[in-house]
């Protein structure tokens, strides 16, 4: 198949940035959106031309490094699917493909589509974990975890880190990243000990990122790649208010 | 500095607090209106007296402070919310078809805050207004005649017409925001968020077609 | 002869012993003491949070734009630990012992013993973390079996058990972050190990957004940067894993232990083009329901639905009775590559064979299989368009786990002193295979429980050592010739990309280097990545400038893997037997199975680094074998 390609090319981070045009010709249905990418740097190269910068790594849908708006979408087109997992065969012969970098002023574009996330470090940093150092733990099976609490602890712990929320939120709110962390730890015991503290600093650092509001669209559910529930969202709320509230 | 360092989630609540206050106050509201709905000679004395009783009750005088400031900090809130946002998400994309994925009313809760209002503003220049501050005629029970003031506006077809419309708008911003108050609350049990998304959609409907009903009924047979 | 100082006494003493005997730095003195990681999986953050958490200042280095990126988290099985919860007569001894059988008896007794005996102290630190183990109904922890054992010793999260562990070692390292303890530096790729009076004091890296070169001085480093699978271009690694830092490592004196043993995983999707970047991994568990087979008729060209019961070899089942479908990794990965070679291979490129579930669903219920396999299935269909619960898979091996690496002794410390390896990056526990499930507890168990220990041991005569000095001669040697091999490679101006040099030595290291090697192929091999090296330094070309330049990132990975492949080769031409995923063609038995040779390599080879286009210099650390006894592996 034939297509066209208007892709954001911005040398650095001070760059303003533009849209370009590109063709690519003989793209295979059967290779993967970054496959083609891949495709599209052979054919700049050999012109001698600047590669197009993009993240990825792993390539199976796991790692969340990767992550564009692909016509206007998170991810491209597919729900609930990572751009590395997205494939040319959800495209036609002769469509033209905008290929633009997640945007939101807590992720500022680095160079082309490659942009930095380290906001979403920060928030974690802030106190997206379990205080336990190494050789604490006490007996793993001395902590029973009902089965449906450690599978609701598991559907909120498999965010990838990947933005694509912040993407497609109008308002580039981190909520349903800082909620399912904040969900994952405050549903296990031994996660539950410091959930007040948990919540207030990491809603907290997630303000100073300036990251937006969460006006509950649900948009981020539908594009997530781990169908992170928006559910999460209000726990955290909940977490938020009940720690305000009981705030010495 | 206040306000710009209270915390996200905070300025959510007020919104959903003063947010389900005022849904609380369209109740009572749609329930004294409803009198018009009456017999005319009944109507007509009941609404009157009705109307003075809300004018001179201290109990009513407080609630009426409440709403008011409910309305102000709702609006004001709302616009720094929508401001934080701006600045959270300041470059556009330059092909946008992220609405794709969640419902237009969600993401235009503003725009429709805005109509509901400038409809607020005509609404209390046209009663509010003249009822506390313009001279009315009394009644045979010597309230103020408010109930053929009403009468007169709503036979106005163009008033009747833009009432509907607000009334609709008013309904996709009930449907959402009752449903998004609870969520801000933290109502996250997927039981109760179930519930709420069918209370919140009766209720959404019952208020705004009562409130529709009530001018054409007038309009039409009055 | 290279010692690896493994302590004296019983196996099930060893540890503790080293543990009641190794030196120990006082709290108050650790603060003075500098450890950089480089590399943030598993074994990389945890140990720099451990590290972090003894009150030592740890730098930690990744080339992703996180920690939470890294490789470790593609894990997909379990993570196994001999708890013995399904009280099926699990111990310490009987993990040991189906650990090194696995390896084909090419590890070390006392380091597998370890590794056994720290696994249970694994999952109580990972659940204590948060980590979202799978769980029975009474709310106690669960256990699936994995291939190559009789007992239920694999702990899972369900197909995420290697991003899970990573999530807990991240957020525990992202705590000792926020408290000061911890210096994180993303983007960054080491590119020179310094060592000044023959210990490792620091690296030379590179800030992959601004380009700059940055020099970091410590007392002691830490290499976890991962396996080197990637150099088959082809595998189930991460675009990113590279070999690069240990490479650099092995030039500045460090030695490199059997760098041609790579598992091959079996079920993994085959290559559907030339532009294939990737091959994913389809979890080996689909191999508990899942039938493989050819056709027995070369260039079948029906359909897999319309070929009938007997027109099909199930040749796993044929050759392997007792093993059947779950024959270990590297004997499923080259029955199937001796069919696919013999012509019976399948699929457009007839480079697949077939997974099939028709007889788990006819038996089971689609919905017992789409219970269990169900995400595995919609990530198929995902990348091939094709739904295998109407049809049977399509799958083929691919290079996935380096057994080789970093030599290093019982302490982790390689060949230079104050260089430690962690988790994949070095060689220890695997033996010539590895058994699933394994490779996410080895990282784990380097970093939390093991290093710990052993680097204290190291530092505790670095007491009195002042900080490393950053203009010391040595960093300037390092920083000059690091920037000089980034210029060369830039100003070469020819015209054929990194990747294009990367797929042909891919290509070379698979067809010669891979599932079977050769004595013949392997020196063709070598003559022809030499060539490949020469035309690599003629006709690459590198567009862009020096800051974000993925271009310049591949190219310096790729000049690392023309010399790493290089010695993979010399690796398996001097290995004259067959073990492990280590498979000589000459040495095999007439029914086509491995056949080892303990009388005369019963040894570890450790390559030391000569010079440019020089041959390596060949190491040997003999295996004894105290408690166990080598015996022939047989799943049949």
């Amino acid at each position: 198949m034939h297509i066209r390609l208007k892709i954001w090319r911005q040398e650095n981070s001070q760059d303003t940035g533009k849209m370009q045009d590109y063709a690519l010709a003989d793209v295979n249905p059967d290779m993967s959106f970054l496959e083609m990418l891949d495709m599209l740097n052979e054919q700049l190269l050999g012109q001698g031309q600047r590669a197009i910068e993009f993240d990825h790594d792993c390539r199976e849908g796991i790692c969340g490094q990767c992550g564009v708006m692909i016509n206007g979408r998170a991810h491209g087109p597919l729900k609930n699917t990572t751009t590395c997992q997205l494939h040319m065969r959800s495209f036609r012969d002769g469509d033209t493909i905008y290929i633009e970098p997640f945007r939101a002023t807590a992720f500022p574009v680095k160079c082309d589509l490659k942009i930095d996330r380290t906001a979403f470090d920060r928030v974690i940093q802030a106190g997206g974990y379990i205080s336990v150092n190494t050789g604490q733990a006490p007996e793993a099976n001395s902590i029973p975890v009902g089965h449906p609490i450690a599978e609701a602890a598991f559907d909120a712990a498999a965010c990838i880190g990947c933005g694509a929320c912040v993407a497609v939120c109008k308002n580039s709110s981190a909520a349903l990243f800082t909620s399912a962390k904040i969900t994952h730890l405050v549903l296990l015991p031994q996660g539950a000990v410091e959930a007040q503290e948990r919540v207030r600093h990491m809603v907290d650092q997630m303000d100073a990122e300036g990251f937006g509001h969460c006006s509950n669209t649900e948009a981020c559910e539908a594009e997530c790649p781990q169908q992170i529930s928006v559910l999460h969202i209000a726990r955290m709320n909940w977490e938020y208010n009940k720690a305000q509230l009981l705030k010495k | 500095m206040g306000q710009w360092t209270q915390k996200t989630l905070t300025r959510k609540n007020w919104m959903a607090f003063t947010g389900l206050f005022l849904c609380f106050f369209l109740v009572i509201h749609l329930l004294g209106n409803l009198q018009l709905l009456l017999p005319d000679e009944r109507a007509h004395l009941q609404f009157n007296a009705y109307s003075h009783l809300l004018s001179g009750n201290i109990l009513i005088k407080i609630i009426s402070w409440v709403l008011y400031a409910s309305i102000i900090a709702h609006v004001v809130y709302a616009v720094i919310i929508t401001l934080t946002n701006k600045r959270a998400g300041d470059v556009k994309y330059h092909y946008d078809r992220r609405g794709e994925v969640s419902k237009w009313y969600t993401r235009n809760m503003g725009l429709l805050g805005t109509i509901i209002f400038i409809f607020l503003v005509i609404h209390f220049r046209d009663f509010w207004y003249v009822y506390k501050f313009g001279s009315l005629p009394l009644d045979a029970q010597g309230n103020k005649d408010l109930y053929t003031l009403v009468v007169a506006v709503y036979s106005e077809t163009w008033y009747v017409l833009l009432y509907v419309l607000c009334m609709v708008a008013l309904c996709y911003h009930l449907l959402h925001g009752f449903f998004s108050a609870a969520r801000t609350l933290g109502v996250y049990h997927p039981r109760y968020v179930q519930w709420i998304r069918v209370i919140g959609w009766i209720y959404s409907v019952g208020i705004c077609a009562g409130f529709a009903l009530i001018p054409i009924y007038v309009h039409f047979l009055k | 002869m290279l010692d690896a100082k493994i302590p004296e006494g019983p196996l099930e003493d060893k540890w503790r012993h080293y543990k009641e005997h190794a030196k120990l730095v006082n709290p108050a003195n650790r603060k003075k003491l500098e450890v950089i990681v480089v590399g943030t999986g598993l074994a990389g953050s945890s140990i720099a949070a451990s590290l972090g958490e003894m009150g030592y200042r740890v730098k930690t280095f990744c080339f992703q734009d996180t920690p939470r990126r890294a490789h470790s988290v593609a894990a997909q099985g379990g993570v196994n630990a001999c708890k013995n919860y399904k009280n099926d007569g699990d111990n310490v001894f009987r993990m040991f012992y189906d650990t090194i059988k696995g390896g084909d008896f090419r590890a070390r007794e006392a380091n597998v013993y370890r590794l056994a005996e720290c696994s249970a102290s694994l999952i109580d630190q990972a659940v204590a973390q948060g980590v979202p183990f799978g769980r029975e109904y009474g709310g106690y922890l669960n256990n699936r079996s994995f291939g190559g054992v009789q007992v239920s010793r694999t702990f899972y999260a369900r197909g995420q058990t290697g991003q899970q562990l990573l999530l807990g070692a991240y957020q525990a390292l992202m705590r000792q972050v926020h408290l000061g303890s911890v210096q994180l530096f993303a983007r960054h790729e080491m590119l020179d190990l310094i060592t000044i009076d023959g210990k490792a004091k620091g690296v030379i890296v590179r800030n992959l957004d601004t380009g700059e070169i940055e020099r970091h001085g410590a007392h002691a480093v830490i290499l976890a940067t991962g396996g080197f699978g990637k150099i088959y271009y082809l595998s189930t690694l991460a675009m990113g894993c590279n070999g690069s830092a240990i490479w650099r490592a092995h030039k500045k004196g460090a030695l490199m232990a059997n760098p041609s043993w790579t598992q091959i995983h079996p079920t993994s999707l085959p290559q559907s083009g030339e532009y294939q970047s990737k091959l994913t991994l389809m979890s080996e568990s689909l191999r508990n329901d899942g039938r493989i087979w050819v056709p027995k008729k070369e260039q079948e060209d029906r359909l897999p639905n319309q070929v009938p019961e007997e027109d099909r070899d199930y040749y796993l089942e044929r050759r392997y009775p007792a093993f059947g479908n779950l024959s270990p990794r590297d004997i499923a990965s080259r029955a199937a590559k001796e069919r696919i070679d013999a012509g019976y291979g399948v699929g457009p490129l007839k480079n697949a064979v077939y997974l099939d579930f028709s007889r788990a669903i006819n038996d089971q219920g689609v919905d017992k299989i789409r219970e269990k396999y169900g995400n595995l299935f919609r990530m198929y269909e995902k990348i091939t368009g094709v739904d295998a619960y109407k049809e049977p898979m399509k799958i083929s091996p691919a290079a996935h786990f380096s057994m080789g690496g970093l030599w290093v002794d019982y302490e982790l410390m390689t060949t230079i002193p104050g260089l430690f390896a962690l988790g994949e990056a070095n060689f220890a526990d695997h033996g010539a295979n590895r058994l699933g499930a394994n490779s996410l507890l080895q990282a784990c168990v380097d970093g939390y429980f093991i290093a710990p220990y052993t680097l204290a041991n190291y530092l505790a005569d670095e007491i009195r050592t002042p900080a490393t000095d950053i203009h010391h001669p040595a960093f300037d040697a390092a920083a000059k010739q690091v920037e000089d091999q980034l210029h060369l490679l830039k100003s070469i101006g020819g015209r054929l990309s990194a990747d294009y040099f990367h797929k042909t030595l891919g290509k070379i290291l698979y067809d010669k280097c891979g599932l079977s090697r050769a004595a013949e192929g392997l020196e063709q091999a070598i003559r022809e990545i030499k060539a490949l090296r020469q035309q690599f330094y003629a006709d690459l070309f590198i567009p862009g400038g020096l800051a974000i330049n993925s271009e310049l990132e591949k190219a310096g990975r790729v000049a690392d893997y023309l010399e790493l492949g290089e010695l993979m080769c010399h690796d398996a031409l001097t290995r004259e037997e067959s073990c492990g995923a280590h498979f000589r063609v000459e040495y095999q038995t007439p029914e086509g199975e491995a056949m080892r040779n303990d009388k005369d390599f019963a040894f570890i080879s450790a390559w030391g680094w000569a010079g440019e286009n020089l041959s390596p210099v060949w190491n040997k650390e003999p295996l004894t074998f105290e408690f166990v006894t080598p015996t022939v592996r047989s799943y049949k």
